[in-house]
């Protein structure tokens, strides 16, 4: 963990220097304060959320799955038992320990009440937290930026650890994407350039222009502080060798260097499989495989800090609960959610479960949904991040607490 | 502030202008450095001396007629694509690969885990790689294309213009696996030749094109009770086609009536949000386009088809004008010309227009009067971009340096101030995506956002002056710089002044 002490004098003693000192200090006073941290992680593609948290003791999930079914609890390759209904995928081992600590819920049967099956306006639906409206311009997580706008705001308060800035976070509150944290800043050429343009954004600070650009060198300079190439995980944390596992051993260094982070986003992809799904072994297996070490990686690296942050996993939506010819499932509707952090009314699976059986499907054939996607990112917003009032950040939909599935305290 | 604003203008103007309403254009050097940074992307070395050779006032009405103005230069460097010029059908019957095809190459050898790999690198099979390539080219080159006639077309103002009605016609080169073959002929098609025509047609080739059809959803919307009667059709036909097994398709959800299209065209592409249209007026419009759709949208057909069997004919209101029933694709026709020559829709593209070329907060005046030369010139778009670019608030020395550029607008003027010469734009289109701004890449219908709000934050000010750096110091591929010392050029192209227009 880097030395707060550093971080200030190197941040202060620049910004004295060019002879003026905004909010900086201020604001790198309240990052290094406890304050609460959401990372959303985003698996695209639609994960088969039935074989992701498997409702065992559904005899329909049986009946509809001759190939790709996850055995029962007990049997070679069975589900790992959570309440004696639902088991978690055999190779999201990695997640029971934080599980049985009671840090680790489910939300099942959780979505979008929109009828589409199209992975682009579901995503589009999901990350801009309006489904069935297309024009909308911003994320929700932005509107979240929004709604609780506060003076003391770093430029690392949103980060996505994606080459692109997600939907999610996209708008008009101040987030950045970053592919890697070692490569953020300016990188070094062209002579004494890079040296000038601090001097000029400061000497434009009555603009929008001038603040932004020096709020950006404050950026850089605070993550120059926690010398991110120079990281080691604590508590032994393993992060799988992926590009996920990647964001996220980068999303703890943040957590880490007191920079101000609130909402962090990483994403996970490769979740539709229409074909060749696998059960127990193959790539479904595969793919929750790293998705589970790399929470579990996190939330150990994190250690102690977890008492503050949620984690919180969505795909845009489930599977058919039958499968397909081709030994894979095809675009659903209802999924499973997991949360894992401080707050979490863990050990628990949330959220009504509507039953596998044909007629208590959605349109026959998928998972119905019994708790809008939007209620869950609304009781997040309200009850970890204490937003007070979430009607600004879901446009077209009235928050009630009476609909929350209840999985924060 | 006042004195800071001053200090900032200064930088840009050379002499202070006067200009009253009626008078010619001011020609000092500033307002000509105004004009190229607003009609066009910016000036080139020598393009101010070239401009006040003419007279500001001449230049601004030969950008308003683009065919005058010799492009060869331009068409040359495009002569090296292969797709620029195709069809939607011949693009997608080159390029597009059904999925079966490439299930096979991908499971060749039957799907072994991936082996580690460098952090952010995927396993591909080479095979499937050579696919993917061959499905982006159509957009590479597009993308190409666009960066290519941004920096060196002489036609700046038709540049500037397709690029704000692609946006306002927005449509996402990633929705679904058609959209980015169909945006070749789209932007060649529907939107280039009508960018200073009428607004009309423009409206018209948009609607019909597979494009928005596709984004939009509007090529699977019906009338609801269409499953019945194409089923009741076949019969009539006597049945499918006996002996030929399809393959399993997943259950598709009933078909039935779709807003997107209907909500879009009334809240985006013309009355506006505050344009004075109910729910139930989009509902109706939405009634009014069923069955306007693609030849075989499945398998990425090429062209509009309007399908009776799945159009609404019942009697239609919209806006509270009936439209009697019967009047099958007329229908969507008749809608398409009450909304273009709408007061609300002149309102809305008026201001549009003038947030683009004036500033982020145009005049309601300026906005009254565009509005008023549209509704009087029957939505011709010349008359209606003449009327802004010629008017006081566009020569007034407050409008000068206020619009924040978007990332395309920076690195283009940026490459046209270093005075460049691109022979690969490839890496440029990569540099757009870094930037924050992928071209065709917008996923809403509302398009990229055109005001400052948007544009400035730390990490999009950052990269932008990382490329300042790259470009002046010879790093981007494929992009020269005339070789002088990198360092003026880089924190002048990396300033804060320079991130406006």
């Amino acid at each position: 963990m880097i030395d707060r002490r550093i971080f200030l004098k190197n941040g202060g003693m620049a910004l004295v220097s060019l002879g003026f000192a905004p909010t900086f200090l201020a604001r790198a006073a309240w990052a290094a304060e406890r304050h609460k941290v959401l990372i959303a992680i985003f698996q695209r593609g639609a994960v088969d959320g039935l074989n992701m948290v498997v409702p065992f003791g559904d005899a329909g999930y049986y009946a509809a799955r001759p190939s790709i079914a996850i055995a029962q609890p007990g049997r070679p390759d069975g589900a790992l038992d959570l309440d004696g209904f639902f088991g978690l995928h055999p190779r999201m081992a990695s997640l029971m320990p934080f599980w049985n600590r009671g840090d680790l819920a489910i939300i099942h049967a959780t979505g979008s009440h929109d009828d589409t099956r199209s992975h682009f306006d579901a995503t589009d639906y999901m990350e801009s937290g309006t489904p069935g409206v297309k024009s909308t311009r911003d994320g929700w997580l932005n509107r979240y930026l929004h709604a609780k706008e506060h003076q003391k705001a770093t430029p690392f308060r949103a980060v996505a650890l994606a080459p692109q800035l997600p939907r999610s976070l996209q708008g008009t509150a101040p987030s950045l994407a970053i592919a890697r944290l070692d490569q953020f800043g300016l990188r070094p050429g062209a002579g004494g350039a890079a040296a000038s343009f601090e001097a000029e954004y400061a000497a434009a600070a009555g603009s929008a222009l001038g603040r932004t650009g020096t709020e950006a060198f404050e950026a850089i300079r605070a993550l120059r502080a926690a010398d991110p190439a120079r990281y080691t995980p604590a508590n032994g944390a393993d992060y799988p060798r992926s590009p996920y596992g990647d964001s996220l051993r980068q999303i703890a260094q943040l957590v880490k260097a007191n920079v101000g982070l609130e909402i962090a986003f990483a994403e996970s992809g490769n979740w539709d499989h229409h074909a060749n799904e696998g059960g127990a072994a193959g790539q479904i297996a595969n793919r929750l495989d790293d998705f589970a070490r790399g929470i579990a990686a996190l939330a150990t690296d994190l250690g102690e800090a977890m008492r503050d942050v949620v984690i919180l996993t969505m795909s845009e939506f489930g599977r058919t609960v039958a499968e397909n010819g081709n030994r894979g499932t095809d675009h659903g509707h209802g999924n499973a959610m997991l949360a894992l952090g401080g707050g979490v009314k863990g050990r628990r699976v949330h959220g009504r479960w509507p039953g596998l059986a044909v007629e208590q499907r959605w349109q026959r054939r998928d998972l119905a949904i019994t708790t809008d996607f939007r209620d869950v990112f609304a009781e997040v917003v309200t009850r970890h991040l204490g937003l007070r009032d979430a009607s600004a950040v879901f446009p077209r939909y009235s928050i009630d607490e009476k609909r929350f599935a209840g999985f924060m305290s | 502030m006042r004195v800071l604003k001053a200090t900032t203008l200064s930088l840009l103007v050379a002499a202070s202008a006067t200009f009253h309403a009626g008078a010619n254009a001011p020609d000092d050097d500033g307002a000509i450095v105004h004009a190229l940074g607003r009609l066009g992307f910016g000036a080139r070395p020598g393009d101010v001396e070239r401009v006040r050779a003419m007279g500001l006032d001449k230049y601004i009405e030969r950008q308003l007629e683009p065919s005058k103005i010799d492009d060869s230069r331009v068409a040359e460097r495009l002569a090296q694509f292969q797709t620029l010029a195709l069809s939607n059908s011949e693009i997608v019957s080159k390029y597009y690969t059904p999925p079966q095809q490439q299930n096979r190459a991908q499971n060749r050898p039957p799907q072994p885990p991936p082996p580690p790999t460098e952090p952010g690198q995927m396993a591909v099979p080479a095979e499937m790689r050579q696919l993917r390539n061959q499905a982006n080219l159509p957009i590479i080159e597009l993308s190409q294309q666009k960066l290519l006639r941004a920096i060196y077309s002489d036609r700046q103002l038709e540049e500037v213009l397709v690029d704000f009605w692609f946006n306002h016609f927005n449509v996402f080169q990633g929705k679904g696996q058609f959209a980015r073959f169909y945006l070749t002929e789209y932007e060649r098609e529907a939107i280039r030749p009508h960018v200073l025509g009428k607004f009309r047609d423009m409206l018209g080739a948009t609607a019909k094109s597979p494009a928005m059809l596709w984004y939009l959803d509007n090529w699977m919307s019906a009338a609801p009770d269409t499953d019945v009667q194409m089923a009741a059709a076949r019969r009539a036909r006597g049945g499918g086609r006996p002996g030929m097994q399809q393959p399993a398709q997943p259950q598709r959800p009933p078909r039935g009536l779709n807003e997107n299209y209907g909500r879009e065209l009334l809240e985006l592409h013309t009355l506006g949000v505050d344009g004075g249209y109910t729910q139930q007026d989009v509902v109706e419009v939405a009634r009014a386009f069923t069955g306007w759709t693609i030849e075989a949208p499945r398998r990425g057909g090429g062209n509009f088809l309007f399908n009776p069997r799945m159009h609404d004919n019942g009697a239609k209101t919209v806006l509270g004008t009936p439209i009697p029933a019967g009047g099958g694709q007329r229908d969507g026709e008749r809608v398409l010309d009450m909304l273009a020559a709408h007061p609300s829709t002149a309102r809305h593209i008026a201001r549009k227009l003038a947030t683009r070329f004036v500033s982020d907060t145009p005049s309601q005046a300026l906005v009254d009067r565009a509005a008023k030369v549209f509704l009087d010139t029957g939505g011709d778009l010349k008359h209606v971009t003449r009327a802004i670019v010629t008017s006081p608030e566009f020569m007034a020395a407050e409008a000068r340096g206020v619009k924040v550029k978007t990332p395309l607008e920076f690195a283009v003027s940026a490459i046209r101030a270093s005075g460049a010469e691109v022979r690969n734009a490839a890496p440029l289109v990569q540099q757009l995506r870094t930037l924050g701004m992928p071209l065709y890449g917008a996923q809403p219908p509302t398009g990229y956002d055109d005001t400052a709000a948007s544009w400035i934050n730390s990490g999009a000010l950052i990269a932008r002056m990382n490329f300042a750096a790259a470009l002046a110091a010879n790093r981007l591929p494929g992009t020269r710089v005339p070789a002088a010392d990198p360092e003026p050029l880089a924190r002048r192209l990396g300033s804060p002044q320079f991130q406006k227009r």
